[in-house]
């Protein structure tokens, strides 16, 4: 449970380390490469709430795919590549002062709701076989509209980006 | 572990994808912060399935995971439009629909 825990304040840590720069750095790419640490702690995150299986594919998609998708789209849009004062617009005072609100209300919310709740002591782990099983039987339908949602998706992308 | 932990944590970066909708102007830094967002909800879907000891909420998580890569694909493609018109992705330049 120790061990658990300082994992978990290590990971948390650097999550909201790498988020903060992702928002706040002047260069770029660095912003995409901090991206990664952000989403390689969620899967790590995951591994300790004992869903491997999403924990692959978070790697999978998001790192894997995702981040190349971003780094084309910096590399294709000519983004300034070094450190540039441009990249924030001028309400950064407004916009602080909406996510510290927000931050205050859900975690006030969230302490009066879930303030001693603790998880299950020794969750089984629940199998990637549970994970397909309920996918392809109780959200089988969800699981089609999705594909062909992803289908339509990518089809827009093509036939917005194409050049005539 | 608490189960508040997990939370907060996801409320964090919630919070920090919102402030980086609302204070970048640059098309692709707008989509990684909503990329934090989503980040954010999926640690909540994750975090309450395992509360509940369902897989549920795993399924989910793979569902935005999903809608998710859609959204970057679409977004990338609107950004790549509106640079190749504009010869610029600053967001606070595209106001044609400004009053």
């Amino acid at each position: 449970m120790i061990a658990q825990n300082l994992i978990f304040g290590a990971i948390a840590g650097a999550m909201g380390l790498a988020a903060l720069r992702v928002v706040t750095t002047k260069n770029i790419v660095h912003a995409a490469l901090y991206l990664v640490v952000v989403l390689a702690g969620v899967a790590a995150v995951y591994i300790l709430l004992a869903a491997e299986f999403t924990a692959a594919v978070q790697i999978l998609v998001y790192v894997g795919a995702i981040l190349v998708l971003f780094l084309f789209g910096i590399m294709l849009t000519r983004a300034p590549i070094g450190r540039t004062a441009e990249l924030d617009n001028d309400q950064r005072g407004v916009a602080l002062v909406v996510a510290l609100f927000l931050l205050g209300v859900l975690g006030a919310v969230l302490q009066d709701a879930f303030g001693s709740t603790k998880l299950p002591e020794d969750a089984a782990v629940q199998r990637s076989a549970e994970v397909g099983t309920s996918i392809f039987q109780t959200y089988v339908i969800p699981f089609e509209v999705v594909s062909v949602l992803l289908l339509a998706a990518l089809v827009g992308a093509v036939v917005i980006a194409r050049r005539d | 572990m608490y189960l508040n932990q997990f939370l907060f944590l996801a409320a964090f970066l919630f919070c920090v994808g919102v402030y980086g909708v609302l204070a970048r102007k640059n098309g692709v830094l707008v989509l990684m912060s909503v990329e934090l967002i989503l980040n954010a909800v999926n640690i909540n879907l994750v975090a309450f399935g395992a509360f509940h000891e369902t897989v549920a909420g795993q399924v989910f998580a793979l569902f935005v995971i999903a809608i998710a890569a859609a959204e970057v694909g679409v977004g990338l493609a609107i950004v790549l439009l509106i640079y190749r018109n504009r010869q610029s992705i600053d967001l606070t330049e595209a106001d044609l629909m400004k009053g």
